[in-house]
């Protein structure tokens, strides 16, 4: 377990170093949300019926965005054989840089969300529904998206073929995260949706990191 | 005492080593050589379990390897031809996560083996400020670290200077006069003083 600590330190330290890396899928995030009014109308009462969606739906690419360079740079230089041939774990490994990156990208835009909730005028009853769901739907998105990452990271040009393999994985979490944020709109109660969204996260959470590991050894191995 | 049994690899349709076997004991050096392209990494590669492209056995104290990955992993201390450092941690950050990593890399602190490395004075430059020699330095810097039995380096001399090279030339003799085992590949003219350097040269083999 301590493992995973070092882990999670060391890829906190790391991204801290590289600053960048934080700021590119928040920027994402907030460009894409903020594109919307010009685009589809300043109006209101259209905008407040599509925020659910468009946040929901941003917050997914801007995640996506940052799954290619989860397992790139250590494969790169050589610091992810190094842990294969050490006697620790990469099921710690991947949850450690999973976790990581889940402060790093999904935390983060649900902290940033109500802000951006705001300007697509979204009902503040909604706002709560809006934050608990992404903290609760964001996690499985770095899981799962770190499966995709893991298989594809010794190609060459992995980034669009993670997209492909991880996207369909992505829609349940897209159709219960938005459609929490439609219910709390509608005043309508939110549990059941969080309930689902957090099974998805235990589920993922259960599976994912051996999932990884797995591919992780056969990209590595081959 | 590390035997190979019967080690075929083939890579897209080419055989690279048929039937290889061979043991070492401790206190014994091998040097694998042959041409570029010849398998020198693939075998190093095979042999620390970061390659599954091969058919054979191979044995870490009687024990297969394949069957108690970790016993053997624990022993085991790999340096490929990257040099596995982060370049945006400093040389110290760098080596502390390799200690996480190994449990053996406890020989001595972290600030001395800087120092054997000729690195004191740079622990906290961040590596991509270092030149590539340097960089390769603090991945060596391990080899002082290290308490395990089995060393397998990949090109261990790249990028060194005279002076690096012969540090650690007598680095691995005192290695292995101290029981240790060293498989290694490099094109430098290698030898060490009063041990015996086996070698295997895997272009003959495949002649033969």
């Amino acid at each position: 377990m301590s493992f995973f600590v070092h882990t999670l330190q060391r890829d906190l330290l790391l991204a801290f170093r590289n600053r960048n890396d934080i700021v590119n899928p928040l920027a994402f995030f907030v460009i894409v949300i903020a594109l919307f009014p010009l685009a589809v109308s300043p109006d209101a009462s259209v905008l407040s019926t599509i925020a659910p969606g468009i946040i929901w739906v941003a917050a997914l690419l801007a995640t996506l965005l940052s799954m290619d360079g989860l397992f790139k740079n250590d494969f790169d230089d050589g610091t992810l054989e190094q842990v294969l041939v050490s006697p620790q774990s990469l099921v710690l490994l991947a949850l450690g840089k999973v976790f990581s990156h889940w402060l790093m990208s999904g935390f983060l835009l649900a902290l940033l969300s109500p802000l951006l909730a705001v300007m697509l005028f979204l009902p503040t009853q909604a706002i709560l529904a809006l934050v608990s769901s992404l903290l609760l739907g964001t996690p499985t998105l770095s899981l799962i998206g770190a499966i995709g990452a893991g298989l594809t990271v010794g190609l060459r040009k992995g980034g669009v073929l993670i997209s492909l393999l991880v996207l369909p994985l992505y829609i349940p979490v897209l159709i219960f995260g938005a459609g929490a944020v439609q219910a709390g709109v509608m005043g309508m109660p939110i549990a059941g949706y969080l309930a689902l969204l957090g099974a998805i996260m235990v589920f993922s959470l259960m599976f994912a990191p051996f999932a990884v590991a797995a591919a992780l050894k056969l990209s590595i191995r081959n | 005492m590390l035997t190979v049994k019967d080690l075929s690899c083939e890579r897209d349709d080419r055989v690279l080593f048929e039937r290889l076997n061979f043991t070492l004991r401790a206190g014994e050096v091998l040097q694998i050589e042959g041409q570029n392209g010849s398998g020198k990494t693939s075998l190093l590669r095979i042999l620390c379990g970061l390659s599954s492209s091969f058919e054979g056995d191979i044995f870490w104290q009687q024990d297969n390897v394949h069957e108690k990955p970790t016993v053997y992993l624990r022993q085991l201390l790999y340096v490929g031809h990257h040099a596995g450092i982060k370049a945006s941690l400093t040389a110290e950050e760098n080596l502390r996560w390799m200690q996480t990593l190994h449990p053996l890399l406890n020989r001595c602190s972290i600030t001395y083996a800087l120092k054997q490395v000729g690195l004191f004075g740079y622990e906290d430059v961040p590596c991509y400020a270092l030149s590539a020699g340097q960089q390769r330095r603090v991945s060596l810097a391990r080899l002082y670290l290290s308490a395990h039995p089995l060393w397998i380096l990949d090109e261990p001399f790249t990028a060194l200077d005279k002076k690096g090279v012969l540090e650690k030339e007598l680095l691995i003799a005192q290695h292995v006069r101290g029981g240790g085992l060293c498989i290694l590949t490099t094109h430098h003219d290698f030898d060490l003083p009063d041990i015996a350097v086996r070698r295997l040269n895997l272009d003959l083999l495949v002649t033969a």
